[in-house]
């Protein structure tokens, strides 16, 4: 009984082996060079040692900081120190863009004691500091090392929610100018739920007439759905340009049948119209594809008995058709905007500066303001966002039916 | 009176299919023939309406077969793209393989990290790669973008293999195992040949993700890692030029072509399945 019992399970055994054998060079090719690439720039949303590194006695010093009156000479002597060592090291650029972004006016303020203390062999005194510059007498200012040399720290989500961490350590709001990105979230999901009621209501029609078409003609439509689809996203942002601007085809046509006059041309691109028109344009074969596979499904003759049955054509389609196309306005809805809210290059292109959406406030502080710690919390939001979304996606649909092209 | 208005309804729905269909193409076709401008507009003149010879050229057509930066980035976009393709359908495809067995331990995690590349918002996946390849000191490197698009091409192989792979019946390969072959030579003479469509189909769309790719170009490329849609970009937001209309000009026929060879793919897979 024992022996065809152990070699059966053997033999799953060593198919086990194989299939994971199989499975293991993907595995591990996109843990390393995806999957821990993303953890760590999201580690970087809470985790930043490089103040801390730079001016380690400093910030030991101020740990004993009561943060009520100006800290004592021995911490001014122990920064200046630091401040020397970190500028001949050139590392002082780094903190003082961190901490810049905490206290204003702190980067040229290092600089210029950097300077000077290197220039003049002067004792650093509190008295001598605070005459290079007045900065060194603002408590806020040893607030702002003290939170910037924090190891780990929650701080750039609380500026992701538009907060931050007052002098006493509580967290209030930022003053109205910087309140930015809770705006921003909401724009973004604001605008991705109006592509995809766009999309819906463009791509549910013409996914019925396919489903409903005979095979050869059905065949034809789902080409002039599939065409866009496959056409390089660049080449269809560029078209858009093309037919929007304000020079464009489309203005010039309306021109042309006296729809609107030579002053009066319409500004449809470099706006929150451009960024609406051309996502919808870009995302609508992702609602018509699941549409369609579902409509397929739905016999003809539903609607048929239900006509026979005194309904009229109203009536059937929300009674019959449309609870039974359901799960394909949810496949395609959800996919439309989960892809639409980490949209970046679109909105890049034709968006101007009213039509940008989070993916590219990201960008923005990964490029130009290199603010990565608040990138990475913005990213962290998104990403958070995106995933809850997958799983309701799952869920409904199964993530390996993702009918992508 | 009751046979005329569903009739009405009828074109009305036709109508509104019509102008669907044509938002979705008007971008596309409207494209082709101004690339073909005499003019530096991104416009139709009035001599191209009049249907005026001198008004049509072929002038953008030659600056860009003429452009040494044009070129590079077709050669860049290709060994990119071919080379990317490559190594996403060998990983792709085993992995499809490991996949389709019923005995594999952990699928649904297994799926979700393959996955993964696919619907994390590519500008976060860009930034985390970014930070990656520099810190390995391959920042601007063909290298990195090859990998990198690798991993953003091949979760479309894995979904594409595995389906095919689940209409596979795998009742040849007990077939051919019971007239004494191993499992390798399996795999070569039986399964290979009757999925091949399916393998071809998924490098297909991983290299139309590398071809169409621009973000992690933008994030890790430098100046020698130029793709088309790189160049396309910088040609839309430094100096725009009918030129990048030429080029739009031919990625459509590119792109109908794949779309055009996946349909047939897709066909003869079902055909021989």
């Amino acid at each position: 009984m024992a022996s065809p019992l152990t070699s059966s399970s053997g033999a799953v055994r060593r198919s086990q082996l194989r299939a994971l054998g199989l499975v293991a060079p993907l595995v591990i090719f996109v843990g390393v060079t995806f999957v821990t690439p993303l953890g760590t720039m999201l580690m970087r949303s809470i985790h930043d040692p490089v103040v801390a590194d730079t001016l380690p006695q400093t910030l030991t010093l101020l740990e004993e900081w009561d943060g009520q009156q100006l800290p004592n000479e021995s911490i001014y002597i122990t920064l200046a120190e630091e401040i020397k060592q970190a500028s001949s090291e050139r590392t002082l650029g780094q903190i003082a863009g961190r901490i810049n972004r905490v206290q204003s006016g702190f980067r040229s303020a290092v600089t210029r004691t950097a300077r000077e203390l290197h220039s003049q062999p002067i004792e650093a005194t509190r008295e001598s500091m605070i005459s290079i510059d007045s900065v060194w007498a603002d408590l806020s200012t040893w607030n702002a090392i003290k939170l910037t040399g924090q190891r780990f720290t929650a701080r750039h989500y609380w500026n992701a929610m538009d907060l931050q961490v007052l002098s006493d350590g509580s967290i209030g709001q930022q003053p109205e100018e910087r309140r930015i990105y809770i705006k921003l979230f909401l724009r973004t999901l604001l605008v991705s739920g109006i592509i995809t009621l766009l999309c819906l209501i463009l791509g549910y029609p013409i996914a019925h007439l396919i489903a409903n078409s005979p095979p050869s003609r059905a065949n034809l439509l789902l080409i002039l759905v599939l065409i866009p689809f496959w056409t390089s996203l660049l080449v269809r942002t560029t078209s858009w340009i093309v037919l929007l601007q304000t020079q464009g085809v489309l203005n010039d046509l309306f021109v042309l049948i006296g729809l609107i006059t030579e002053d009066g041309r319409l500004a449809m691109i470099y706006n929150m119209t451009g960024t609406i028109v051309a996502m919808t344009h870009v995302l609508l074969p992702f609602m018509v594809l699941p549409l369609y596979s579902v409509m397929r499904g739905i016999p003809p003759t539903h609607m048929n008995a239900a006509a026979s049955l005194g309904a009229t054509p109203v009536q059937a389609f929300l009674r019959v058709y449309w609870p039974q196309s359901l799960p394909g306005v949810g496949a395609g809805s959800l996919l439309v905007f989960i892809i639409a809210i980490g949209y970046y290059i679109t909105p890049a292109l034709v968006g101007g500066s009213e039509g940008q959406l989070i993916s590219n406030m990201i960008a923005y502080h990964m490029q130009t303001s290199l603010n990565w710690g608040l990138a990475a919390a913005l990213g962290g939001v998104l990403l958070i966002g995106v995933l809850i979304l997958y799983v309701v996606y799952d869920r409904l649909i199964g993530l390996d039916r993702i009918g992508l092209r | 009176m009751r046979s005329k208005r569903p009739r009405v309804g009828r074109i009305v729905y036709l109508v509104i299919c019509a102008s669907i269909f044509i938002f979705l193409m008007a971008p596309i076709i409207v494209i082709v023939p101004l690339s073909f401008n005499a003019e530096p507009y991104f416009t139709f003149t009035e001599g191209m309406l009049r249907l005026d010879p001198e008004a049509w050229s072929l002038r953008w057509y030659r600056e860009i077969i003429t452009s040494e930066a044009w070129i590079k980035s077709l050669i860049n976009s290709l060994v990119i793209g071919i080379s990317a393709t490559i190594l996403a359908t060998i990983l792709g495809t085993l992995a499809a393989l490991g996949l389709a067995s019923s005995a594999i331990p952990g699928r649904r995690a297994i799926m979700g990290i393959i996955i993964s590349p696919m619907i994390t918002p590519v500008i976060i996946a860009a930034a985390g790669m970014f930070f990656f390849y520099s810190g390995l000191g391959l920042g601007q490197t063909h290298l990195s973008i090859i990998l990198a698009h690798t991993v953003l091409g091949v979760p479309f192989v894995v979904v594409t293999v595995t389906a095919t792979l689940a209409s596979y019946d795998t009742t040849f390969n007990n077939a051919a195992a019971s007239l004494g072959a191993g499992p390798w030579t399996i795999f070569r003479r039986v399964q290979f040949p009757l999925i091949a469509p399916g393998v071809l189909s998924g490098s297909l769309f991983a290299f139309a993700t590398s071809f169409d790719e621009v973000v992690v170009i933008l994030f890790m490329g430098g100046i020698d890692q130029r793709t088309i849609p790189r160049q396309m970009w910088a040609g839309i937001r430094e100096q725009i030029s009918p030129a990048i209309l030429a080029v739009a000009t031919f990625l459509i026929v590119f792109a109908m072509l794949l779309l055009l060879t996946v349909g047939w793919l897709q066909r003869r897979g079902e055909a021989r399945n």
